[in-house]
């Protein structure tokens, strides 16, 4: 917790298009770990790169893995040769490195974070006794978030006088309502709202940050967004991949949560939410809380009619055979867990009341493609009947967030030649194609929120159980449900019995 | 997006027109996305380039090398002495064979070979060669002021090396000529950024802050040639922390002054170093009234920050970064072209006032 009271401006500071950052040293806990060797370490180092880290940055690295200084330093350019998205300029890198430290100890033992605060304060020590800045890098597996936060706490790490200390969890957070409020309970019984970053990394992304720049930066499509003129919306996240060799987690967690309990349902809320006063953290938070609030959770009783889960058997994606998924690796033969999932949410608000949202995802689908698909209401009246009109289809737009980012909008338009023949077209407007610069990695971007303070793409206490209260419901109906899940051929749209929660004539897009 | 290989389709003629041009780029357009539909025109920039034709080639360099920002649509107008008529060659450049699904960006190149009386009636000849409703940069490296003048009504933006000019004064006068009719990116504004970057930073944290109320010198050093880029960089710190400036004067190697701050007066200087090999910076010291002082100056993997204390305890340490060189410095002016940075007139005005 910081005690600085608030100062003036910084007049140096205005115009630059990289704000300063003040001193940090980073600790990333799990530091040998998958996410830290080919998320966070390469993306500290194209921060670094780009000159975006604070003026004074050290890191920290623990982990139950026996090594030294040297070996961890050997092991992070490793991983940054290997993972970061542009070739290291060695000068750099070596000098990111030049003075980390690793500290090897079991999350539980008390001495590991005695070892850490000593190097702490002794780059502090070495700053000349400015206190740095602390972040905490939760890198872990989810069962350690509150055993690290509250040896924090008794280590006295989590707060000092005249610098910032913060603490980043990484997903999932909890696994079901109850898991997510205890952890809550534990995380705000050591540190304050303000000092959690709770990350989900989709929020990174720059397609997804669009979303709020598309709908809050023009003018065109307000009028339009609500009940009067959406039919429905359709946000598809599928992947072309298996479980790949995540059984161990997958198994245990399925796509409901993979998925849908965080990145989906804030896709949702980014769509749904009312313009914010400001761009602050707790005014866009506030609004996307609101959101949630507003979607009736299902019951237990009531979701076989709104939610469908599904697993991918044996089929072919691409030109390639692939095994279903009972027969991969690691997983139980007699595994009901779903690599698909759909559902059908309402926004019972005064915007979104009576318009369906749909939501799914699934593995081994036939390509990879996140979208939201606002799908607007038909015309009234359609005047050319008599020289055919059944091509013509409501408008629809198309907010890709991966692959090929972009917004694309179909309209009907004349084919030409003397009939009054309508058929859609589209207006596509492809990221790629309009701004020349290369979208940072969505971890560059949230590590350096994170440093600065900016709480604004991670997802707040209060909305974390609201995602829960949803998903909940239905991670409870799955459980107690012995029949297994409906297939699907691995290179399909996904199973046939996911359009029964569907309403009216409403048909899935072709993902 | 596909990255796999270039393709190029290509079309010229000798003694050409606007219109024929023109026309020639749709065609090729067209027969290249009815290859196939993943094939899309990028549409972020257009860039005027007026090039002496026999440097043509090294300029043709410089924007190769600068990166990803490369311009939708690049229009080099390369002059000839002597020259009546104009040749041109069109040509679409694309990142590769787009896959199912996916989509591969196309660049379009037009060099037109142009003599004396074409540049004065360049905006006539370039007009519907530019891409409408993307902005337009003009970047004229070999001087041609009047073909820039004829451009200004048809762009948004002037690309310019105000290091280029040997005599600072004349180079800071064109700026903000220029900067009246159109946006400016001046590359030596932008070789600067690292600096004030990282001067910014020393001063951000709390408490750090009220030092800037202390500074009581600033010393730039400098290649020599760069005096432009140490005034914007001083320009700045004055425009900024609201400093009165005032003239400098020259000695030996050396152009010192003051700037009259709210608490007293700052000692400014421009100091040559003759080891550098870049233009723009090669470090800066500032001091303050307390005894202490900071320094940047560049170094391997960063640049090097040193801090002394009025009891002489020093500190040092690397502030990471790597080297943009040359070709990245152009790409990022390529980029700032759609970005706005409202305190360039401020120091450049600031800097008029150090002359």
């Amino acid at each position: 917790m910081s005690t600085a009271t608030p100062q003036q401006e910084n007049p140096l500071a205005v115009g630059l298009e990289r704000l300063p950052v003040h001193p940090t040293t980073l600790t990333i806990f799990g530091a040998t770990g998958d996410l830290a060797q080919r998320k966070l370490l390469p993306a500290l180092y194209n921060l670094a790169h780009e000159g975006a880290l604070p003026e004074r940055f050290h890191l920290v690295g623990i982990s139950r893995a026996e090594h030294d200084d040297d070996e961890f330093r050997n092991m992070a350019a490793d991983a940054i040769r290997r993972f970061s998205r542009r070739t290291p300029d060695e000068a750099v890198l070596t000098r990111l490195l030049a003075d980390v430290r690793y500290v090897t100890g079991s999350f539980d033992e008390e001495e590991a974070y005695a070892k850490v605060g000593e190097v702490l304060d002794a780059f502090d020590e070495a700053d000349g006794g400015n206190l740095l800045n602390r972040c905490f890098y939760l890198s872990t597996a989810p069962m350690f978030f509150p055993v690290i936060v509250e040896a924090l706490g008794r280590a006295g790490l989590n707060e000092r006088d005249s610098a910032d200390v913060r603490v980043v969890i990484e997903k999932p957070f909890g696994t079901s309502l109850a898991e997510a409020q205890e952890l809550n309970n534990r995380v705000l019984s050591v540190f304050q709202e303000r000092q959690v970053f709770r990350i989900d990394h989709y929020l990174g992304k720059e397609t997804v940050q669009n979303v709020m720049a598309f709908r809050f930066a023009n003018g065109l499509f307000e009028p339009l967004w609500n009940r009067n003129y959406i039919d429905h919306v359709q946000i598809t996240a599928s992947e072309d991949l298996g479980i790949g060799s995540r059984a161990g987690y997958y198994d245990s967690a399925g796509a409901l949560r993979d998925l849908v309990q965080n990145h989906m349902l804030q896709l949702l809320c980014l769509l749904c939410m009312e313009p914010p006063v400001m761009f602050t953290a707790n005014e866009v938070r506030d609004e996307k809380v609101k959101v949630l609030h507003a979607i009736t959770a299902p019951t237990v009783d009531t979701v076989a009619q709104m939610a469908i889960r599904g697993q991918y058997t044996a089929g072919s994606v691409g030109a390639e055979d692939v095994v279903g998924y009972l027969e991969e690796e690691g997983v139980p033969q007699d595994s009901h867990t779903e690599t698909y999932a759909a559902l059908r949410l309402e926004v019972d608000n005064w915007r979104w009341a009576g318009v369906p949202m749909y939501l799914r995802t699934g593995k081994r689908l036939a390509r990879k493609v996140t979208e939201i698909a606002v799908v607007l209401k038909p015309v009234p009246h359609l005047g050319f009947q008599q020289d055919g009109t059944q091509d013509v289809r409501p408008n629809q737009l198309v907010m890709t967030v991966q692959p090929n980012e972009g917004v694309s909008l179909s309209l009907g338009a004349k084919v030409p030649g003397t009939r009054m023949r309508i058929r859609p077209v589209n207006m596509e407007f492809l990221y790629g194609t309009a701004f020349m610069s290369e979208s940072p990695e969505a971890y560059e971007r949230l590590i350096l929120d994170v440093m600065r303070g900016d709480a604004t793409l991670f997802t707040r206490n209060d909305e974390a159980e609201a995602q829960w209260r949803i998903i909940d419901p239905i991670e409870q109906a799955w459980e107690k449900d012995t029949t297994p899940p409906a297939t699907y051929e691995a290179g399909t749209q996904g199973p046939a019995e996911a359009a029964n929660i569907l309403l009216g004539d409403d048909r899935w897009r072709a993902i | 997006m596909a990255v796999a290989e270039r393709t190029d389709n290509v079309w010229s003629e000798r003694d050409t027109t606007p219109g024929a041009v023109e026309e020639a780029l749709r065609v090729l357009l067209s027969e290249r996305h009815a290859q196939s539909s993943g094939y899309v025109p990028a549409r972020a920039l257009n860039l005027v380039c007026i090039v002496d034709r026999e440097w043509s080639g090294e300029i043709a360099n410089r924007l190769r090398g600068i990166g990803r920002f490369h311009a939708s649509r690049t229009i080099v107008c390369a002059y000839e002495s002597g020259r009546t008529t104009m040749d041109a060659t069109a040509s679409i450049v694309t990142d590769g064979v787009p896959s199912p699904g996916e989509f591969a960006l196309m660049r379009e190149t037009i060099v037109l070979n142009v003599g004396q009386e074409h540049l004065a009636q360049l905006d006539r000849i370039v007009d519907p060669l530019v891409v409408t409703d993307v902005a337009t940069v003009i970047w004229s490296p070999h001087g041609h002021s009047e073909a820039i003048d004829a451009l200004l009504s048809l762009a948004q933006v002037v690309l310019l090396d105000s290091v280029d000019d040997p005599d600072p004064h004349h180079a800071l006068a064109r700026v903000c000529e220029l900067a009246a009719r159109a946006h400016i990116v001046d590359l030596a504004w932008l070789r600067t950024t690292p600096w004030r970057e990282r001067i910014a930073s020393a001063f951000d944290p709390p408490a750090r802050r009220p030092e800037l109320g202390t500074i009581s010198g600033v010393t730039a050093r400098i290649r020599e040639g760069s005096e432009v880029a140490g005034l914007l960089l001083l320009g700045w710190m004055c425009s900024r922390l609201g400093w009165k400036p005032g003239p400098l004067t020259a000695r030996q190697s050396t152009l010192s002054g003051r700037a009259r701050g709210r608490r007293g007066e700052v000692e400014l200087k421009l100091e040559h170093t003759p080891q550098m090999s870049v233009p723009g910076l090669a470090g800066i010291e500032l001091r303050t009234a307390a005894g202490a002082t900071l320094s940047l100056e560049r170094g391997t993997g960063g640049l090097t920050a040193r801090r002394t204390e009025r009891d002489g305890t020093e500190r040092s340490w690397t502030v990471l970064g790597a080297s943009r060189g040359e070709p990245g410095i152009l790409g990022e002016g390529l980029r700032q072209a759609l970005v706005r940075d409202a305190t360039y007139s401020e120091a450049l005005n600031a800097a008029r006032e150090l002359l």
